[in-house]
């Protein structure tokens, strides 16, 4: 294990979550539309080829926060539209992001049934 | 007699010095819990290199492995008491994703089964799912068109 990889995942991460609190303060966005911002930036960064350098360097740093879902679901139609021609357009995206999509529904509803909702403070 | 003078000074006061020292410890929190959990999933793709598992498969593995615990930790009540803290710092990682959907879910739990836990899990991940995917759509066919060409 190589420190730097750690460090860089930190203040990378980091600043993708700092700057999602600057535009929450001094615009009002609400979450919802911070993620989606996010994630549609990561699909246009990556488009342009603009994200890849960014993962290389900080790793989890760039693809933990969900603009990393963006390069996921990007990367996965590049690859299938280099693999399969036309048709990777409609089926790369979720093919690339099925894991976590899944993981997602399914971890998140497991524990909705299983959990019971806390009295908010 | 100056009381309301005094007021008016005083709110301005606040506001000329309130948003700024709040934004920068948002922000320095935000960083600070953000980045943290973006180390632990470094770590994460650490250990699952040195067990042998492939680039290709390791960072799908690792955005589970953080899902899960997303999702474990707001179904325990914790990660709701991290993101007091955190702010964007608990939002903008997967785990975040995670937690918005099985906090929508479990409030509505009452509703039913289908209509509660199964529809209302997508009121924040929907919107992201809907968008992420259409823009890789459009992405993806400009991508196309520029390679046939």
């Amino acid at each position: 294990m190589e420190l730097m990889k750690f460090v860089n995942a930190f203040w990378v991460g980091g600043l993708f979550c700092a700057f999602a609190q600057i535009l929450i303060d001094k615009t009002r966005l609400t979450p919802a539309r911070i993620m989606v911002t996010y994630v549609v930036a990561g699909v246009i960064l990556t488009s342009l080829g603009l994200f890849k350098p960014i993962v290389d360097y900080a790793g989890c740093g760039a693809t933990v926060p969900i603009i990393g879902f963006g390069y996921t679901l990007a990367k996965g139609v590049m690859t299938a539209i280099t693999e399969k021609g036309a048709l990777g357009i409609l089926c790369g995206g979720v093919t690339g992001a099925a894991c976590g999509i899944s993981a997602a529904i399914f971890f998140g509803f497991l524990f909705a049934i299983i959990c019971k909702p806390k009295p908010k403070k | 007699m100056n009381v309301k003078k005094q007021q008016k000074d005083y709110s301005i006061l606040v506001k000329q010095k309130s948003p700024p020292s709040r934004l920068l410890k948002d922000m320095c929190l935000s960083f600070l819990i953000g980045g943290l959990i973006c180390t632990l999933g470094q770590f994460i793709s650490e250990v699952l290199s040195m067990a042998g598992i492939s680039e290709e498969d390791a960072p799908s593995i690792t955005s589970s492995a953080m899902i899960f615990l997303g999702a474990f930790l707001t179904g325990i009540g914790i990660y709701d008491n991290i993101a007091r803290i955190g702010k964007a710092g608990t939002l903008v990682p997967i785990t975040g994703f995670a937690n918005s959907i099985v906090s929508s879910s479990m409030e509505y739990k009452s509703e039913g089964l289908i209509l509660g836990v199964g529809a209302k899990m997508f009121t924040i991940a929907g919107p992201v799912i809907v968008y992420g995917i259409s823009a890789s759509v459009v992405c993806g066919l400009i991508y196309y068109l520029l390679t046939i060409i």
